[in-house]
């Protein structure tokens, strides 16, 4: 009965006339049964409403023109980024407690120049190439690192052993079918733990680049918008992997950028062509990172006190909310 | 009789319990001694029969007797072995004692095995134990999709360009790159457009202090991080960066370091007194020429 007053079937030579088409109110496309008559009235309809955009984006401008000076600035575009949902413990750079805070947790000696950061990598039970490859390259990236090859031994056992010889980071890279896809850093002297998911891993041979490998020199740190106070620990964390004092010569530089909780690490030489213009040429390894948790003391996933867990229910439900 | 059940079940007809493969027929009876389908070993076809079994850690004899054939219920009998293995082994030879020689001794062997396998159960669970966390495949393709867009919003390049720009503008390169004349065009025009309301004499003060070979440069903040520090002490000594310096020195007239001259140049210019100083400088040349 609704269709009786629309033109007739099959009539796909031309919208008819719009006085001509009559529909009740609470009518909508979906309700034809005719696929061919359907899509059809569909595809009219989306031409009936970008022709409407269209027509009011001909007016703002039209308006904007008119009123000249007097226009209102443009609008921001909205943006992911734009539209977070406000983290109650962002830092402020001004903030007093967070300063204290800092200067008295666990990473307080390293940043106080007492302690020389040395590091050991190592990875789960037998790992297969890739693993092996990235990480003698993760090892050439990070200066004073040494590689060791677990066979099987408890990580509970390595950590006092990594204690007695004075290493102050511990790198675990967990393998999963010969790629690596999680990693463990844990700053040792019952520093905390942090246990995240790897992903995208390029090996140096995989990156476009035509640059040679990463010399010896210290590199720069760059640490990118850790804002909350988790964001802010674990930046502490990974700039404490690095020896305090960059040689510029090296010109080289490693970037860990967060991004809607997302870390990416990315290793580069840079150049300043000019006072405005550097140019960046990629070498090393890269892959990203997502926190799974964060654990009070060294590794200890029983009886360890966390700081921080991913929960996927809690944590995920908001598309705008992060937590780095 | 038992061997009807085995003429019928083991050799022609079909018994559920048994599996062959090309070299062997076994036997998936729960109550089986050996596991093999033979005469000997099927516990269908023998009305004697006894076997080991263990629950949950502990070991238990079964036996099966003719007298019982007749209630299925009660068929077979439990006896519960105990934990030490050599009393263990008794009790199996008490309760089989008038028993064939075959089961008795395939009961013991048997009971063996357990025990073996319970022992190396116990000593893997002490040792640490891989636990498989299965992926699920929907969240895994949520998070690598909204890590692509997060890459692409990073915008990673252009990040690091500015970060490194940044850090060139604020001198913590020192005196690595020959830039500072632009960077000093800049700063004046920068403080062109600012107002001088700081007082000049803190800024004369703080010129003196400093050396001009050894500079201490402290870091600017990272975008966030207000901690994260990084000195260097550089000594200049290629001699083209000190002939500059000198010639910076020259037109700045007292400046000692070559960071701080941008923001005291126009300053210093604004004051009269060192226009005179300068004219004076000069004058005394062009006498000296004109003479």
């Amino acid at each position: 009965a609704g269709e009786g007053s629309a033109p007739v079937p099959g009539d796909g030579s031309g919208p008819p006339a719009p006085e001509r088409v009559l529909f009740p109110p609470t009518f909508s496309v979906s309700e034809i049964k005719n696929k061919q008559r359907r899509h059809f009235m569909f595809l009219r309809w989306k031409q009936q409403q970008r022709k409407e955009k269209l027509a009011l984006k001909k007016k703002r401008r039209k308006e904007r023109e008119a009123l000249g000076h007097k226009a209102p600035p443009k609008a921001v575009p909205k943006t992911i980024e734009n539209q977070r949902v406000y983290d109650e413990t962002t830092v402020d750079p001004n903030d007093e407690e967070v300063a204290f805070d800092e200067a008295t947790d666990e990473f307080a000696p390293y940043f106080n120049r007492q302690t020389v950061p040395k590091i050991l990598i190592t990875t789960s039970d037998r790992p297969r190439g890739r693993t092996v490859r990235f990480c003698e390259q993760l090892a050439t990236v990070i200066p004073n690192s040494h590689v060791f090859y677990r066979r099987g031994l408890a990580l509970k056992r390595i950590i006092p052993q990594c204690i007695a010889r004075d290493f102050t980071d511990l790198i675990v890279i967990n393998e999963d079918r010969k790629i690596p896809n999680g990693l463990v850093l844990s700053h040792l002297p019952d520093g905390p733990t942090a246990h995240f998911r790897m992903s995208s891993v390029r090996l140096r041979k995989e990156i476009k680049r035509k640059g040679k490998e990463p010399t010896e020199h210290v590199p720069e740190v760059i640490l990118n918008n850790f804002t909350t106070r988790l964001g802010h620990s674990i930046g502490r964390m990974f700039a404490a992997l690095f020896p305090h004092d960059p040689q510029f010569i090296g010109r080289q530089v490693a970037t860990f950028h967060n991004q809607r909780d997302y870390i990416f690490f990315r290793f580069h030489r840079y150049i300043f062509k000019s006072e405005k213009k550097v140019g960046i040429q990629e070498l090393g390894p890269r892959f990203t990172l997502k926190l799974r948790s964060l654990q009070k003391g060294t590794f200890d996933s029983k009886f360890g006190e966390y700081e921080w867990i991913h929960k996927r229910r809690e944590m995920d439900t908001s598309r705008r909310k992060f937590h780095l | 009789s038992p061997q009807v059940v085995w003429s019928m079940l083991g050799n022609r007809q079909f018994c559920s319990y048994k599996m062959t493969t090309k070299t062997q027929n076994f036997c998936r009876n729960e109550y089986n001694l050996t596991g093999l389908c033979n005469r000997s070993s099927c516990p269908l076809a023998n009305s004697q029969y006894a076997t080991v079994r263990e629950e949950k850690g502990r070991c238990y004899l079964y036996m099966k007797t003719i007298e019982r054939a007749a209630f299925p219920r009660r068929l077979w009998e439990r006896v519960l072995l105990s934990k030490n293995y050599e009393k263990a082994l008794e009790e199996i030879d008490e309760n089989l004692i008038y028993w064939p020689r075959f089961i008795r001794h395939k009961c013991k062997q048997r009971f063996t095995k357990i025990t073996q396998y319970l022992i190396r159960i116990r000593k893997l669970t002490l040792k640490r134990q891989r636990k498989l966390v299965p992926l699920r495949r929907k969240i895994e393709r949520r998070e690598n999709r909204r890590e692509e867009k997060a890459l692409i919003a990073a915008q990673l390049d252009n990040a690091i360009e500015k970060e490194l720009l940044e850090r060139l503008k604020q001198d913590t390169y020192g005196d690595i790159y020959n830039f500072p004349i632009h960077a000093f065009d800049k700063a004046l025009q920068q403080q062109d457009a600012e107002s001088e309301s700081e007082s000049d004499a803190e800024r004369e003060d703080d010129e003196e202090d400093e050396d001009v070979d050894k500079r201490e440069f402290v870091e600017a903040e990272d975008s966030e991080l207000s901690d994260f520090e990084d000195m260097d002490k550089l000594e200049t000594s290629s001699e083209e960066e000190q002939e500059e310096e000198e010639e910076v020195e020259k037109k700045a007239s007292h400046s000692k370091s070559k960071g701080k001259t941008p923001l005291k140049g126009p300053a210093r210019r604004k004051r009269p007194y060192i226009e005179i100083e300068y004219e004076e400088e000069t004058e005394p040349s062009t006498k000296t020429k004109a003479a």
